[in-house]
């Protein structure tokens, strides 16, 4: 008889509630019971609130058990886990569970399907077969399929894609690059990690399909160090490519050549800025560089380079495979195909919804994520990372497109969603805002270095109540030059949350005494 | 934890084949496997690389992983970012500076303790992180036993 499959996610979230304990306390009790299973550890589906999320594969279903302790384990062997039997933990088959049957998973499709580190499992699973077509259609139709496709950068900016790939494409050199950008530091984002844990393999293909489109031999991906499981799983992914003769010299018998080479970052968010995360993997302080040049004229080392999010690379092979047309069929307005959305903060259900653009900020929380976690009302969401703005509960049914989000001031960035009930004080946000941008400034600038802490010591004088009209005159002030004049988005965009505080939470900087008047 | 040595820096810029623009990648690997670099060490990687002892300092002081002092045994991050803040970071840290006798950016007792922007564990949120590994949901009753296995471990 063959061995029952067992699956529990070998990802930083799972394993952060406790899924690797979870994972040997069913192979120790399997063991003890004489079950015959073969524990296979996948990505994460992106459901986090049901991790350490456990399924068992019973003829053509997986059967799925949520929030599993190592406590539940021999009681859910008692109940024959093995054959999905019955528990208090069961929900019942992974593809009918609301949650993900209702997404749009284009880009994440195979993580929690598959085995992150199988090569056989990925190559089941439509793997390398957008490289295989993208070499025997030319460079030519994977640009034009990436132009249609009317895909923009998922790393914050939504720069058209296909716009960066030609340029570079088209810019004579002896050596052009792919750097993808790993440095996923805005909070409430887990996009990418989720990505490069649950598929690596798809974030390669994706890499050599852009290296193959623009003429880039070689490839290298920033990674945060904030994430180690992530530099474990994705390294054995680039060994085991690389031992298939899938990255390496002459790949796939044609005459491309592609390699990647992984590097750590080391604790600076602004390396999560393009020209800055440049400079950082020539060996440099992460300073801002200023633009122009373009990176897709002079990026790494002086050469033309894509730059791209891992998201946005990990797009293209579906592209490839299935048509752009298929993927700009998504999606509403200049916003096509879908968003990784990552629902964090205060919310009972968090968890990555990959949805079609379109959908509204407040079914994302309502339906999807259920309200805050702790069953109070939403009183602010942030959306974009720590540059992002903060949108009052009564705008959440902005429609998550880009310029619809630009259009009242806030915008949709990585994809981040970080909600925050009534009892948060949005003056202590508005400050963390400046706070955070006078840690991470690189200096470079003035507006953001010297403006960032004076914005802090402004917005600790409102909350102290001095003065707090003019202090608003001269943060409103303050914002405008610092939004103005900065070199990039770290000063030019700390503005937004503080800005969105003023006009939708200025009540928050009088004392509770004061509020209470 | 062990103070690097004069021949453990050298085969570490060696297996970077001691290429200057490996500099972040050649530090990154020190403080892994050691924690932190020591003045001399910087002296050390000036020479090696051929860069000036100002650009290696500049580098090591511009990022926030490269400590230049000593950490403690165990190394314990919380995470401070808008997430885990919406999730009650703010209490957590003050019951974790209470809990260990210390603030943010000490080491005492075996114990560094850091902040951090963003685990990417913003789905679990509050998060902290223990020699690497990343908790979820912490509470301050999982925040003890998290603390009482680590010590344990010793």
């Amino acid at each position: 008889m063959a061995r029952t499959k067992i699956y529990v996610p070998r990802e930083t979230t799972a394993i952060s509630v406790g899924a690797d304990d979870v994972a040997l306390e069913i192979a120790r009790v399997a063991k003890k019971s004489g079950a015959e299973i073969e524990l296979i550890r996948n990505g994460s589906w992106g459901a986090s609130w049901l991790e350490p999320l456990v399924e068992v594969e019973v003829g053509d279903a997986r059967i799925a058990y949520g929030n599993v302790t190592t406590d539940d384990v021999p009681g859910l062997f008692e109940s024959g886990l093995i054959t999905g039997g019955e528990h208090a933990r069961r929900l019942g088959p992974i593809k009918d569970i609301p949650y993900l049957a209702k997404q749009d998973r284009w880009t994440f499709w195979r993580c929690g399907l598959t085995n992150p580190l199988s090569l056989q499992d990925f190559e089941q699973h439509r793997g390398f077969q957008a490289l295989q077509k993208a070499l025997q259609e030319g460079p030519e139709s994977v640009l034009k399929a990436v132009e249609s496709s009317g895909l923009r950068g998922r790393g914050g900016a939504g720069f058209p894609t296909g716009i960066k790939w030609r340029t570079v494409a088209n810019t004579e050199a002896d050596q052009k690059y792919i750097a993808c950008n790993a440095d996923e530091g805005d909070s409430g984002t887990f996009s990418d990690r989720m990505l490069m844990e649950g598929d690596p393999l798809g974030l390669i293909e994706g890499m050599a399909i852009a290296g193959f489109a623009v003429g880039a031999s070689k490839g290298y991906i920033y990674l945060r160090s904030e994430y180690p499981l992530t530099h474990s799983i994705l390294s054995r992914a680039i060994d085991t490519a690389r031992g298939a003769g899938w990255l390496g010299n002459n790949i796939g018998d044609s005459d491309f050549s592609f390699d990647i080479e992984l590097h750590i970052g080391a604790g600076s968010y602004v390396c999560g800025e393009e020209t800055a995360m440049l400079e950082s993997l020539e060996g440099k302080r992460g300073i801002v560089r200023s633009k122009p040049p373009l990176p897709a004229h002079e990026g790494l080392f002086g050469k033309p380079t894509v730059v791209n999010n891992v998201v946005t690379l990990a797009s293209v092979s579906n592209i490839v495979n299935l048509g752009a047309e298929r993927y700009a069929g998504m999606g509403v307005n200049r916003s096509k195909g879908t968003l990784a959305f990552q629902l964090a903060g205060n919310i009972k259900r968090g968890g990555l919804v990959e949805k079609a653009f379109g959908i509204t900020l407040r079914e994302l929380i309502e339906d999807w994520g259920g309200g805050t976690a702790s069953g109070r009302p939403v009183k602010a969401v942030q959306v974009g990372g720590p540059l992002g703005a903060y949108i009052p509960a009564d705008q959440l049914d902005v429609p998550m497109d880009y310029e619809a989000f630009v259009g009242i001031g806030a915008m949709i960035g990585h994809g981040g969603i970080v909600v925050f009930d009534d009892t948060a004080n949005m003056a202590k946000q508005a400050r963390f805002a400046m706070e955070f941008c006078a840690i991470e400034s690189c200096g470079k600038c003035t507006p953001c270095r010297i403006g960032s802490t004076r914005g802090v010591e402004v917005i600790d004088k409102m909350i102290a109540g001095k003065n707090r009209e003019e202090n608003y005159d001269l943060l409103v002030e303050l914002c405008d030059t610092m939004e103005g004049a900065s070199l990039c988005a770290m000063g030019g965009m700390t503005p937004y949350p503080v800005r969105s505080v003023l006009n939708y939470f200025a009540e928050d900087f009088a004392s509770s005494k004061e509020k209470a008047l | 934890m062990a103070r690097i040595d004069e021949k453990t820096t050298s085969e570490i810029v060696a297996a970077h084949g001691a290429k200057p623009e490996l500099l972040v990648q050649i530090l990154a690997n020190i403080v892994n496997r050691f924690g932190w670099i020591p003045e001399e060490t910087v002296r050390q990687l000036a020479s090696e690389l051929n860069l000036s002892r100002a650009d290696v300092h500049g580098v090591v002081e511009y990022y926030h992983d490269f400590r230049t002092t000593e950490p403690g045994k165990h190394i314990v991050k919380i995470c401070q970012a808008e997430a885990c803040q919406s999730m009650g970071s703010e209490r957590l840290t003050a019951y974790a500076e209470k809990a260990l006798a210390m603030s943010l950016h000490d080491t005492a007792n075996d114990i560094t303790l850091e902040p951090v922007y963003c685990l990417g564990n913003c789905a679990c949120s509050p998060a902290i992180m223990i020699d690497g590994k990343t908790f979820g949901r912490v509470d301050e009753q999982r925040f003890n036993q998290l603390i009482d296995a680590m010590r344990g471990d010793d």
